[in-house]
């Protein structure tokens, strides 16, 4: 019953946001509404795991041989935590923004939260496609709505982009529910399907799900929809693209595409991690050049997501758990660094680094916590995504599915380097150094801000000190991707 | 057969009722009762195999579930289009009886080619639907655009009669015994003469050029552009669909066996047709003209259907009819009802109307084809049914591209709506209208949610 539950509050009490006439009740409504869903989400983490209420089937279009089927693995666990976490998070921190027609704008964040629970703990292709268009649109209308300038044509694009990938995706599990032993469209028919399809047709049909995936990562080359939408979204539609929307790209690989197609994968890996290179290093090459804060986190979140990428196509267990940890806390390193850039935003009016300086002086708990998120974000021992990226790192170099593990591992690690460069760069301009006229008339944050924030380090705290309960709760969905993912024909 | 025989007599009726009273709305509540009368009765002779008439055709006719599903979905959308536009038919002319008049004969001739079973039925339907049309077509007398789509249309149209015509003769000669039964003239997979072929060829023109698939599409946007708004709509939605019907039909039962002789031809065409209808609807600049170059696109879709000829694609071509005609009439009852049919006119039209703009934005996902709508669904059989033929995949995925470059036009109306600033302007809507727009906003949507409630009926049994 979780994953419904999951699915049905924030889609329910989204709905019901479109009548809210007040935007401070609207506001209220969907924050409540958010808590209610971590809570279910922490209760379904505390039941345990092979529980019935944790899986709901229902019967939807026999016909068709599909059905509504939702589960909830360990992958799905800590995707679902993501989301449940994230967006109570988001909606404290943008707590005093004012948007035009409030009551709207908060249905479609309830909504979009809908469609991405949907996509997480969906156990039917069918299924999955739709939440995975579903989680698509209320994020349109979001960004062309309330966005910056150039708002409607850079979201446009990121919906041409997606759309294409989503229905060349289509194709695929239509091709792929046709072979299946019972025609149909459940989780485990689709894990099946290896033994069944041709390594030569693997070879093709790995491209209609990598693309679609790729573009939702992004991968370069298909990323350059990315910097342009998260620049021009308003700040919590950012948070809940890059934080949560990217992931889907990731789950996708991991639950539709490596153990459903695995010849496919391991033929096409080296490709992939090739790609994967190219766009770590490319990325944090740009977001060395970027002056505006959003673009720069953007860029550095495509480097970011191009080493879960390459962790997964390594196929090894460590590799794995590390994508496992890094998913989590990726989200909530990035929200972190947006909720950061959007107080500064909001106090000066300006998110480029040229025009701010010597912030620290005016507002030390900003500082502080900016500084602690961003040294998460560079991976520093201690913090949240050491574990991960130190899992990935060593699975990537230990992997035994490419020959080029050590190429890999070393390009890979370059990126860390720059990500260093861009990082404390950005660091020093903003927060220290002299202050200018713009700045000089800076307050330091307000204390449910100051809250947010510190609850955002300690996440980030906790989770590098003591990342065993994660890896407790993925080692089953690991062991498993792996087995499908190692057999080959 | 209740259909056919109700509609045209209910034709007759409809002209004397414009003798007998001179007010317009009496004569819309006579049109609506009609189609309500006519819906039930196909429904009775559906469901309970009730048919009043019983008249032996000499087997010229059959009736099945199949053509009595669609003909239940043709006229439930007729119901909708009188209901939703219905005073828009008035303001057209002072004939206003007439027009609904012609409209219950083009409703007659789709049951007749719904449910044909000789090429001479076949005949008889497609010209019983493009006559009436020819007259709606330019009805508005004082409209310089009207009266040429009326004679292109016209001139193009008999000439596509003259080829199918051609082609029914040459199919009857090359059949051994002489034969216009659509079941007797399958070959069984025998070898096919050329003539056989060349009639084939001949009929596959002309039923394409009746469905405005390329290259066969040239009168559609000028036509559909100069109709009057209102009979646009008609056309573009039941008229389409029928043909469609009456074009599945004829192939599933007299082609099926010789199928791998013609696909090449469909294949070309479906390609043509949905390039060409996607790439120009994104050059238009009035919203009318993008839905007739739309209407196009959508027919490369429902092509797949004739391409296939199996379960999924026949079911399929019942839900994309539904799913389409639906949204297309909604669409088209919004347009009707505004001054400026470019997309700017759209503009700012959810700050003022929010009613129309939702389930106008409802209507414009359905026909891109996105999940929770009829028209997904209705994409997804038509995918499902040539993937499961395991060939032509390179069509496949030339449609979905196809599919990613509709999103173009159809959400440019979206983005005007709510993105953009505009004018408010006076539409005439009142709670009727909006309540009936929700309707099908939620047909829609209840098709995209549970779309085995339409195909399942298919399954009734005809007695």
């Amino acid at each position: 019953m979780i994953p419904v539950l999951l699915i049905v509050i924030p889609l329910v009490c989204g709905l019901a946001g479109f009548f809210i006439k007040s935007s401070r009740s609207a506001r209220d409504w969907s924050l409540i509404a958010s808590i209610m869903t971590m809570v279910v989400s922490l209760a379904g983490l505390v039941i345990h795991p092979n529980a019935a209420s944790l899986v709901f089937d229902a019967e939807w279009l026999p016909a068709l041989g599909s059905s509504f089927s939702v589960g909830l693995d360990g992958l799905g666990q800590i995707l679902t935590l993501l989301t449940a976490v994230s967006f109570p998070l988001i909606f404290t921190a943008t707590y005093r923004t004012e948007y035009k027609n409030a009551n709207n704008f908060y249905a479609l964040m309830l909504l979009s939260q809908a469609g991405l629970m949907g996509v997480f703990v969906a156990n039917d292709a069918l299924l999955f496609y739709f939440f995975w268009e579903l989680a698509l649109i209320p994020v349109y209308f979001l960004c062309s709505n309330w966005g910056g300038e150039k708002r409607v044509q850079a979201t446009f694009k990121f919906f041409i982009y997606t759309f294409v990938g989503s229905l060349l995706m289509l194709v695929g599990i239509i091709y792929l529910s046709q072979h299946t032993a019972d025609h149909g469209f459940s989780l485990k028919s689709f894990t099946d399907l290896n033994q069944r399809i041709p390594a030569q047709d693997q070879t093709w049909l790995f491209w209609l799900f990598f693309i679609a995936f790729a573009i939702k990562m992004p991968l370069f080359p298909f990323h350059t929809w990315q910097p342009d939408t998260y620049e021009q979204s308003p700040s919590a539609t950012t948070m809940v693209l890059s934080g949560i929307m990217v992931k889907m790209g990731l789950f996708g690989i991991l639950r539709w595409l490596a153990p459903v197609l695995s010849t496919g994968t391991w033929i096409w890996g080296d490709t992939a991690s090739a790609l994967c290179i190219i766009g770590m290093i490319y990325a944090s090459l740009m977001a060395i050049k970027q002056d505006d804060l959003k673009r720069l986190v953007a860029y550095s979140s495509i480097a970011h997501i191009g080493l879960m990428c390459l962790a997964i196509f390594a196929t090894t267990q460590a590799g794995m758990q590390g994508v496992m940890i890094q998913m989590f806390n990726h989200g909530i390193n990035i929200i972190g660094l947006w909720i950061v850039v959007d107080l500064i935003e909001r106090q000066f009016h300006t998110r480029k680094i040229s025009e701010l300086g010597g912030l620290a002086q005016k507002a030390p708990a900003l500082a502080i916590g900016l500084v602690l998120v961003a040294l998460a974000n560079l991976a520093l021992p201690l913090t949240n995504a050491f574990v991960g990226e130190f899992l990935m790192f060593s699975g990537v170099y230990g992997s035994a599915a490419t020959k080029y593990n050590v190429v890999f591992t070393v390009t890979a690690g370059l990126s860390i380097i720059l990500s260093a460069v861009y990082t404390l760069n950005m660091i020093q301009k903003v927060f220290y150094g002299k202050t200018n006229a713009l700045t000089a008339k800076g307050r330091d944050i307000f204390f449910h801000e100051k809250m947010i924030l510190a609850l955002v380090v300690l996440v980030i705290l906790v989770m590098g000190v003591y990342p065993k309960p994660v890896m407790d709760l993925t080692r089953g969905t690991v062991d498993l991707i792996l087995t499908k993912m190692n057999f080959k024909l | 057969m209740n259909a056919i025989i109700i509609s045209a007599v209910w034709g007759i009726v409809m002209m004397f009722s414009g003798l007998l009273t001179s007010n317009k709305s009496t004569v819309r509540y006579v049109a609506i009762g009609g189609i309500i009368l006519l819906f039930i009765a196909n429904l009775m002779d559906l469901g309970m195999g009730h048919p009043f008439f019983s008249i032996d055709t000499r087997r010229m006719l059959y009736f099945d579930t199949f053509p009595l599903v669609f003909n239940a979905i043709a006229y439930g959308c007729t119901l909708l289009y009188f209901l939703l536009s219905g005073r828009d038919i008035e303001q057209v002319g002072v004939n206003v009886a007439e027009y609904f008049a012609l409209i219950f004969f083009v409703l007659c001739g789709v049951a007749i080619a719904s449910s044909f079973n000789t090429l001479l039925m076949l005949f008889l339907g497609i010209e019983i639907i493009s006559i009436p049309l020819y007259i709606l077509t330019g009805s508005n007398k004082k409209n310089l655009k009207s009266t040429e789509a009326s004679l292109k249309y016209f001139l193009m149209g008999s000439f596509s009669t003259g080829i199918m015509l051609l082609g029914i003769t040459f199919l009857y000669g090359a059949s051994s015994k002489g034969t216009f039964f659509i079941d007797e003239i399958s070959l069984l997979g025998g070898p096919a003469s050329p003539l056989f072929m060349a009639g084939l060829l001949l009929l596959l023109i002309s039923m394409a050029f009746k469905v405005s698939a390329a290259p066969f599409h040239f009168w559609t946007p000028d036509v559909y552009d100069g109709a009057p708004t209102v009979f646009t709509s008609f056309m573009a939605t039941i008229v389409k669909a029928a043909v469609f019907i009456a074009f599945i039909r004829l192939f599933f039962d007299s082609f099926g066996e010789i199928q791998a002789r013609w696909q090449i031809f469909i294949s070309i065409i479906i390609a043509a047709t949905l390039f060409i209808g996607n790439l120009t609807a994104v050059f238009q600049q009035s919203v009318k003209r993008m839905l007739a170059y739309s209407s196009i696109a959508q027919a490369g879709f429902m092509l797949f259907a004739i391409l296939t000829l199996n379960q999924i694609g026949r079911d399929g071509l019942l839900l994309y009819t539904a799913a389409y005609s639906v949204a297309t009439i909604g669409i088209f009852a919004i347009l009707v009802r505004m001054k400026d049919h470019s997309f700017e006119g759209f503009n700012g039209l959810a700050k003022h109307h929010p009613v129309l703009a939702a389930t106008n934005t409802v209507f414009l996902l359905s026909l891109a084809g996105i999940p929770l709508t009829g028209g997904f669904f209705a994409k997804f059989y038509m995918l499902a049914a040539v993937v499961k033929t395991g060939q032509s995949l390179w069509l496949v995925i030339f449609a979905v591209l196809c599919a990613a470059v509709s999103i173009y036009y159809y959400f440019r109306v979206i983005q005007a709506m709510y993105f953009k600033d505009g004018e408010p302007q006076q539409i005439d809507s009142p709670v009727a209208f909006r309540v009936l727009l929700v309707i099908a906003a939620l047909i829609i949507l209840i098709l995209g949610m549970f779309p085995q409630w339409l195909i399942n009926t298919l399954e009734i049994p005809y007695i």
